[in-house]
């Protein structure tokens, strides 16, 4: 069973950089997406009536049934390779539960194969339920191929059992929730950097990063999106890591905050995400300056993940990598 | 976030009084600090604070750490230590930081509690003359009925969709309705603040009323614990906790447990003791990792196990005494090392005077596993093939002279200046279970087994469910405050011009307006007025 999750693992790589492959197709040769098309046109103009109006400037998505070119081809190809890719991710999840008799998330190896799964499976929902947003998925997918691929180059960990410490209820609260917030926060993170590309393009930048702004949705669709996600993940890392943990931590060590490295660091991605949710929410802060705080973020969560599960030796020390 | 007050002042008005300086600056700086702005930057550099307490060593989680970073960087950690660096999270500078922040945080809240308590008591405010100028604006049909009906018709359908509702009647027949909704997100949005107070409150209380010590804790009836200072290894106990006030109970471990899997990771940990609380009849408990000991008013936690073997030492004179000694574990398979002190031997009953020439010490290593290639660490954690491999010493062990030493290691200070001397071979002297050893005065060590022990954490954290219950709230207000959307609409029905052969009717237009963001606005607008609609139309 083991085997088969390794193998299964592969082929899921594999899956995800065809996916990448085709929505790169359909970034290349196609139109711009369905809402990149309807923020270009001029925006409806709004009238305050004496009350602030928040600057809504997104128009209605509209659902043109132009006949589809090569690219939208692609695109859709790219979104079902996708969804296959997941399917085997969710094939190579199983196999290694099976194989460990037990919930796949006892090291860092299952941790990070988890939160990729729930990034993968977060964003399929959202383009099914928003194809204009389908561009993204080129740089998605390779977030999703980059941190599998260090996954397995350096944190490949053998099946085995989990020690005694583990052996709680707790285990699969506190972790399934910080997957899910985990995986959640790394979907956002990528229209979070999308937005701020689009912004510089749409200001007239034609540098590298802000070339790839040409064909993305529109900017506000895309600052909407990455708030909506961060908004939805930041209870379930609350809850994960801020109450799970110390209810655990409090019957297992017997205190319930003792800023362990581990902690240090979730206490610190709390509160940037907190930054980003108050900057958002104050109408004198950018939303390009709000974005990057929320891009501070994920960069404190992978610190969390892979700098202090490599280099800070501290109480969460049984979800390092093999062989560390 | 305070609302400024501005008024333009009449022309006649007498020149402004000249505002006091301090009190202008008292002011400004309050502003200034319950400012959103300062906030975020607080809320930035208590993110930056925290990094240091995950670099370096924290004396609270390892002070042995720290001395070991001491000695690996000599001039810098001294240094470090002034600024705090080993204790961060009790630092002054830590502290300014999260007290600013929550000063700037109840400043800013307690304003907006009391707006949002008058807000919550205010009705809507009434429709402003331009329904067209509003984000969201449709007409929502001629109806047959009149103004008064169409306008309470109207305003059933707000109250069923949860909208508090206000009808007013204007000049000329005209009726409005007034409906706002969302008053949650602000209500979550002061929850979960003031939750975090509570949790602030929490750990600082818990923090002056807590206590907490850890305790090796060997097996067997001789070897029992009564909850007192003098009783633990070391304690800590809040700045608020009498050592008097430490709730009375006596622990004595009967059974450990401890199974293995075939690589030797552990698999499971039991521990069984006896238990008397108050002085009541003792009771038979088992606790592991993951599920404390709860008694009164104090938690035991099981947070690691070892052997400590027993020895016999028979001296020069036939007198013969008994120690058992833990040897602490270094690694997974619990090598352990340690050492047994015989001060009171080799006493010549003539005299009945110690000779300090003629203290015995033994230090060496337990192997609870001999690896058969002659590895000196243990192969397995279980007693498969077990041996100690022992040092002697003879001398004076320095044990009365007043400095407490590590029960754990010999003084090596003595062993330096000669007056504790090694009297056994260059190799450790290895001894099964059963085994005698005699020394080269003729004197005797007995292995005779050993004794399991366990370490223990005790503690007490009297505020823990405020905290908890602080977090949870928090939790509860901060969806409910992201979740929600404050929003208005307003209905205005005005009598229909009674054209010839018609006998009036209602024309009625409808505005919304989002105060917050929200994207799904449009699509409840569009449904309110599709049900005034059909209200209308029989």
């Amino acid at each position: 069973m083991a085997e088969l999750s390794n193998q299964l693992m592969a082929i899921t790589v594999l899956a995800y950089l065809a996916a990448m492959i085709g929505y790169a197709a359909e970034y290349a040769f196609g139109n711009r997406s369905h809402v990149g098309r309807a923020a270009a046109r001029p925006a409806k103009q709004l009238v305050g009536a004496g009350a602030p109006v928040p600057p809504q400037v997104e128009a209605p998505v509209v659902e043109e049934r132009a006949p589809l070119d090569r690219g939208a081809w692609a695109g859709r190809i790219a979104v079902g390779v996708n969804a296959l890719g997941l399917l085997l991710h969710l094939g190579a999840l199983v196999a290694r539960g099976v194989a460990a008799g037990r919930m796949p998330w006892g090291n860092m190896y299952e941790f990070l194969m988890s939160v990729t799964f729930v990034g993968s499976a977060v964003w399929l929902g959202l383009v099914i339920r928003k194809p204009g947003v389908r561009h993204l998925g080129l740089f998605v997918t390779l977030a999703l191929v980059v941190l599998l691929g260090a996954d397995g180059l350096i944190a490949y960990t053998p099946v085995g059992p989990l020690v005694p410490a583990l052996h709680s209820y707790w285990f699969v609260i506190h972790v399934s929730t910080i997957i899910l917030a985990s995986g959640i926060f790394l979907v956002g993170a990528v229209p979070a950097t999308m937005f701020l590309i689009k912004t510089g393009y749409d200001q007239g930048k034609r540098r590298f990063p802000y070339t790839l702004g040409k064909r993305m949705p529109g900017a506000a669709t895309l600052e909407r999106l990455t708030f909506r996600l961060h908004a939805f993940a930041f209870p379930l890392f609350t809850f994960g890591a801020l109450i799970a943990g110390p209810l655990w931590a409090e019957a297992s060590w017997g205190r319930y905050w003792g800023w362990d490295p581990k902690e240090v660091w979730a206490f610190i991605s709390w509160v940037v995400y907190a930054c980003y949710l108050h900057a958002r929410a104050t109408p004198s802060v950018k939303r390009t300056v709000a974005t990057w705080i929320a891009l501070l973020g994920f960069a404190t969560m992978l610190m969390n993940l892979f700098g202090v599960n490599l280099f800070f030796s501290g109480m969460h020390s049984y979800a390092n990598a093999g062989g560390m | 976030m305070t609302a400024v007050e501005e008024r333009t002042a009449p022309p006649a008005a007498p020149p402004p009084r000249r505002p006091n300086g301090l009190w202008a600056l008292l002011r400004n700086s309050w502003r200034q600090l319950t400012s959103m702005r300062t906030a975020l930057i607080l809320l930035f550099l208590l993110a930056v604070a925290a990094i240091p307490g995950s670099v370096l060593p924290q004396r609270p989680v390892s002070a042995e750490n720290v001395s070991k970073y001491f000695a690996a960087h000599p001039t810098l950690a001294p240094f470090l230590d002034r600024l705090g660096g080993f204790d961060v999270y009790a630092s002054a500078w830590f502290a300014a930081i999260y007290l600013l922040l929550f000063t700037s945080l109840v400043g800013c809240v307690v304003p907006r509690l009391l707006d949002h308590a008058r807000t919550l008591r205010t009705p809507p405010p009434d429709a402003p003359k331009r329904l067209d100028r509003l984000p969201q604006h449709a007409a929502a049909g001629p109806r047959p009925d009149e103004p008064a009906a169409a306008a309470e018709a109207v305003a059933a359908i707000l109250r069923r969709r949860r909208f508090r509702t206000v009808v007013r009647e204007q000049q000329g027949g005209a009726w409005t309705v007034a409906g706002e909704k969302g008053y949650l997100k602000e209500t979550g949005n002061l929850l979960f603040h003031f939750a975090l107070l509570a949790v602030l409150v929490g750990v600082g209380f818990g923090h002056w009323y807590g206590w907490h010590g850890n305790r090796l804790l060997v097996a067997g009836a001789d070897r029992g614990f009564c909850n007192s200072v003098t009783q633990y290894d070391e304690s800590s106990l809040g700045p608020r906790v009498d050592p008097a006030d430490l709730p009375h109970f006596c622990l004595t471990l009967t059974d450990f447990t401890a199974s293995y899997q075939s690589n030797g990771t552990p698999k499971s940990f039991l521990a069984t003791v006896d238990v008397s609380q108050n002085d009541g009849p003792a009771r038979s408990r088992t606790f592991t990792v993951n599920q404390p000991l709860r008694l009164h008013h104090a938690n035991v936690h099981l947070l690691g196990h070892g052997y400590a073997p027993i020895l016999r030492y028979t001296d020069r004179y036939g007198q013969q005494q008994t120690k058992v000694v833990p040897f602490l574990p270094t690694d997974g398979m619990l090598t352990s090392e340690g050492v047994a002190q015989f001060p009171d031997v080799n006493i010549d009953p003539k005299t009945n005077k110690r000779d300090d020439k003629l203290q015995v010490g033994f230090e060496g290593v337990y192997l609870p596993t001999v690896s058969p290639g002659g590895s000196p660490a243990s192969a397995f954690p279980a007693q498969r093939s077990p041996a100690l491999f022992l040092t002697a010493y003879r001398g004076d062990l320095g044990v009365d002279v007043g400095i407490p030493g590590s029960v754990y290691a010999l003084d090596r200070s003595q062993i330096a200046n000669g007056e504790l001397k090694q009297v056994s071979g260059v190799r450790p002297h290895e001894l099964k279970p059963g085994g005698t050893w005699t020394l080269d005065d003729g004197t005797k060590l007995e292995f005779l087994g050993t004794r399991q022990f366990v370490t223990l954490s005790i503690r007490y954290d009297p505020t823990q469910p405020l905290v908890l219950g602080g977090a949870v709230v928090g939790l509860i207000g901060l969806m409910m405050s992201l979740a929600g959307h404050r929003r208005r609409v307003w209905f205005r029905a005005a009598p229909l011009e009674a054209s010839e052969g018609s006998s009036g009717g209602t024309v009625m237009e409808a505005g919304g307006l989002p105060r917050t963001d929200y994207p799904g606005f449009g699509d409840e607008f569009d449904a309110l007025v599709s049900a005034a609609k059909d209200e209308g139309t029989p």
